[in-house]
């Protein structure tokens, strides 16, 4: 199933010109950045001044001068070579894509929402001109690309949609707006014009595929340059300073559009990093100095507060945290042990309630106030003992019937902390209103309610709550780590693979699988923890199966799926864009989760395996990709039938 | 044949009934230390109930089965745990491990590490981590899988999976290897290879026990062949015992001329040690 590889380019351009057009195309779109791009202050970010770039202008910059680094770079530019160790022109193609996605989306958000390509300054058409020239160009470069891939046509009777969808629109015109049935056609007419554009971009992305026929060289990659070690530490130290500020920038988008344009071309500027093959000499380096790179790497978190000026978006910063921990303990559960668990928020509400109890609120029926330590453990164990409660009688059932009973079980909490509310029940929870006024922690005397300066800096609630949240995705990531890769890891992943080989192979499939379930809810009560001190409040409703916001059982499940199964940095980052797209996004009001939506699907047709796969599900969903190994002299036949 | 004073599997009088159907009808069954005992029969003659009847899948609804003596537990972990060990019919790897790995899983039940040994890593974690890496690598240069360490089960040439499913079965030290049809599928050079090995493992001390359809493998290999004819044992011995036996020739082409096929043998047997 290996199909050839060739060097050509897409549209036969003399060499030069190719690369003169693509270098222009970027200094354009760079350069658009310093004029203006519209006339009126209305558009966000104000991108109305000449010579000073502001939010959409700066990405263009980036796509710009990406796009001519990698270009200068494949040439063999001296003292740029570095920036494209695997000489491939692909990777130009994508950061010019990047360039370009950006240009389209700000001319025509520009257009949409200020009425009209009329409000385009020159610097719009700079930029629209500079994003389309440098694509254009690209193409004519020499790309790897597949020598053949068939043409793949959706069934056909898929485009019946296509005229359905303007008859659905002339009947939900034709019907008076007082008809009962008005909404119903409305609604109906609305997602079969959905359907239609899902099936014509599906289509059109297979023609692209077919025509375009990227694909992926192995050349040998020239052997890096040596470095003394300190450098090499050094340039560890830069990536993730670098990887730091693109993720604060995300952050810190101030609004919507500017947070799509930064989606768009973060996705090509990925890879066109990664098939530049920075991305593997990075990962060589960080193989070689792994505490280096953990430290960076929590270095580089544990700055972010000192980078704000403001809460507003450390409290964004911590909720992602306690949302990506959450969903790392759930990808013990389910990335590692392979049990589908639906409810599993369940557990950072009982870790939540447990500390929320022992926090000497008013509202709680215990007036004790715990120390932060012992309210932690009381946490971590409550929702441990909860967590064996729940798996002592499921554990027995597998795949789908398991995720049936999870799921329940995870509405049979929120539902019992409905009703112990002194009516329904005793009073231990306050039933809907939940336990409000949870006090500030103290540790050591250090009260993270209040707002300390360190050098020089500020850092207020959330930054406080973020440090400390921090330590604590810290203390889950070695958990992980460690016992993933242990006698305990192997019989989960065994335990996944195949159940009843496993216990062939001496492993008690229930005890292990209720440890992973232990293991799991306890370290999402650890969040939990935490999670009540950061939000005041614990309520029912916060810990629902689904909802438009995380954390909730949904999102946690969609994090480690989208993230990557098995792996640390899957569900960490995962975790970030699922928290972030749908906040990013509320000013699509009711198209929001519509839009939430696409942006899944999407991510999943293009990643099936995850963002960050764990290397094994890499293989099994590219497997035909990915060059047969050479198997030795005796290749016999595979009859691998069942016999 | 049989020359041990206490043979290491004795299996007396194992009867699997499921509802009305009768499986696995009074069978018994003795190996002993460093035998090889196959076990032929046409398809649903019930081998492989019976096989589920010692590996602790079934619970046999009579007779015992014991191991060293003592009757076997019922629950698959814990056979695998008293010293049996087996492979699949249809190959069972953890397909999306590396070939290390799927032996290192094997070793689970001879290891005790546990979830705070793994998370706090002292000296005694790494110790018996290295150990574990040692044991398996030897027994991947046994099965000659060695440079394959690395590489996903999934990955491997058939053959080389059957391989890796017996590394992963020795990898937990066992006194009695169960393989269920191990050459299913091979050609017949890797089945000459299959043979060396069942006989490689038997000189590590290991008894094997093993159910096939190819009989040239199980003569050639097995000290003493038991048949089972439609959950019944009709006869058991040597080559000549066998490949001579009326009835396994009957079971096997039916019989020669007006008698239906099976009815004239099965109920005329009960005991069937020569």
């Amino acid at each position: 199933m290996t199909t050839g590889t060739e060097t050509t380019p897409v549209i036969p351009l003399p060499r030069p010109a190719a690369t003169a057009l693509t270098g222009l195309g970027a200094l354009l779109t760079a350069a658009s950045a310093a004029m203006s791009w519209t006339w009126t202050s209305d558009f966000p970010g104000d991108l109305t001044y000449y010579g000073s770039p502001a939010g959409l202008q700066w990405l263009a910059v980036a796509a710009g001068v990406l796009t001519l680094v990698l270009l200068l770079a494949t040439h063999g530019t001296p003292g740029l070579r570095w920036a494209a160790p695997a000489r491939s022109n692909n990777a130009v193609l994508y950061a010019a894509t990047g360039g370009l996605a950006v240009a389209v989306y700000a001319v025509t958000a520009i257009a949409v929402e200020l009425g009209g390509l009329a409000n385009l300054d020159p610097g719009g058409w700079v930029l629209a001109a500079g994003g389309l020239l440098g694509v254009l160009g690209a193409l004519g470069l020499p790309l790897d690309r597949r020598t053949a891939v068939p043409l793949r046509i959706l069934d056909k009777r898929l485009f019946l949609l296509v005229p359905a969808a303007p008859l659905g629109w002339f009947g939900a015109h034709a019907i008076p707006g007082d008809q009962p049935v008005a909404p119903v056609m409305t609604a109906l007419s609305g997602a079969l014009a959905i359907a239609t554009g899902a099936v014509l971009l599906l289509q059109l992305g297979h023609l692209a595929n077919s025509g375009l026929r990227l694909g992926k060289i192995d050349r040998p990659l020239p052997a890096p340059r040596e470095l003394p070690s300190w450098a090499e530490v050094l340039l560890i130290v830069l990536a993730f300073g670098l990887g730091l500020f693109a993720i604060t920038f995300g952050i810190d988008t101030e609004y919507g559009e500017l947070f799509i344009g930064y989606l768009l071309l973060v996705g090509p500027a990925v890879a066109a990093i990664a098939t530049s093959g920075l991305l593997g000499r990075l990962r060589a380096l960080t193989v070689k100095y792994r505490p280096v790179t953990t430290g960076a790497a929590f270095a580089a978190a544990a700055s972010f507060p000192f980078t704000q000026g403001s809460d507003q978006y450390t409290s964004v910063a911590t909720n992602i945290l306690i949302f990506a921990t959450v969903a790392l303990g759930l990808n013990i559960v389910v990335g590692l042990a392979g049990l589908l668990d639906l409810g599993y928020v369940a557990f950072l509400g009982v870790g939540a309630y447990a500390a929320a109890l022992v926090s000497g609120s008013p509202a709680s029926p215990i007036h004790v106030q715990f120390p932060f330590w012992a309210a932690m453990l009381t946490g971590a164990a409550a929702s441990m003992v909860f967590g064996v409660l729940i798996g002592a009688p499921t554990l027995r059932l597998r795949g789908d019937y398991l995720a049936i009973v999870t799921l329940g079980f995870g509405e049979i909490f929120r539902i019992t902390m409905q009703s112990l509310n002194g009516t329904t029940g005793p009073n231990v929870t306050n039933g809907s209103n939940g336990i409000p006024r949870i006090p500030d922690l103290e540790i050591l005397g250090f009260d993270l309610g209040k707002t300390h300066t360190v050098g020089g800096i500020e850092l207020g609630r959330f930054s406080n709550y973020y440090l400390l949240m921090l330590l604590v995705t810290a203390v889950v990531v070695l958990v992980f780590a460690r016992v993933g890769n242990s006698r305990i890891g192997r019989a989960w992943v065994a335990i996944r693979e195949d159940e009843t080989a496993a216990e062939a192979m001496g492993i008690n499939g229930f005890r292990l699988k209720l440890l992973a379930f232990a293991l799991g809810a306890c370290l999402a009560g650890l969040a939990g923890t935490v999670q009540a001190h950061v939000s005041y409040t614990v309520t029912p409703d916060q810990y629902t199966f689904a909802d438009a916001l995380p954390p909730n059982s949904a999102f946690l499940l969609a994090a480690v799926i989208l993230g990557g199964m098995g792996t640390i940095s899957g569900p960490l980052a995962g975790a970030t864009l699922l928290f972030l797209i749908p906040k990013k996004l509320e000013f699509l009001a009711d198209y929001q989760l519509l839009a939430f939506g696409a942006v899944l699907i999407i991510l999943m047709r293009v990643r099936p395996e995850g963002l960050i796969p764990n290397r094994r599900r890499q293989l099994e969903f590219h497997e035909a990709e990915i060059p047969s190994q050479p198997t030795g002299d005796d290749t016999t036949a595979l009859t691998k039938a069942g016999a | 044949m049989t020359t041990a004073a206490s043979p290491l599997l004795d299996v007396t009088g194992v009867t699997m009934r499921f509802g009305g159907l009768t499986a696995v009808n009074n069978v018994s069954l003795t190996v002993g230390e460093g035998e090889i005992i196959g076990l032929i029969g046409p398809n649903g003659a019930g081998k492989t109930t019976f096989f589920n009847c010692l590996t602790g899948l079934y619970v046999p609804t009579e007779g015992s089965v014991r191991y060293r003596g003592t009757v076997l537990p019922p629950k698959p972990h814990l056979v695998t745990q008293a010293g049996i060990a087996r492979t699949f019919q249809n190959i069972r790897l953890f397909s999306n491990m590396t070939v290390l790995e799927n032996v290192l899983v094997g070793r689970h039940s001879r290891t005790k590490e546990g979830i705070f040994t793994a998370i706090l890593r002292g000296p005694r974690y790494h110790r018996a981590e290295a150990e574990s890496r040692e044991k398996a690598m030897e027994l991947l240069a046994f099965t000659g899988l060695a440079e394959k360490a690395d590489h996903l089960a999934r990955n491997l040439p058939y053959g080389e999976q059957r391989k890796l499913e017996i590394a992963r079965a020795l990898a937990s030290d066992p006194g009695l290897l169960l393989l269920d049809e191990p050459t299913a599928g091979m050609n017949p050079q890797e089945t000459r290879a299959a043979e060396e090995l069942v006989f490689a493992i038997r000189d590590r001390g290991v008894s094997v026990l093993v159910i096939e359809h190819d009989m040239r493998f199980i003569f050639n290999l097995c000290d003493r062949t038991a048949v089972l004819v439609q959950g019944e044992k009709i006869v058991e011995g040597d080559r000549e015992t066998v490949q001579n036996d009326d009835r396994v020739i009957t079971a096997y082409l039916g019989a020669p001329l007006e008698s239906a096929p099976l009815e004239g043998t099965t109920p005329a047997v009960t005991e069937s040690d020569q």
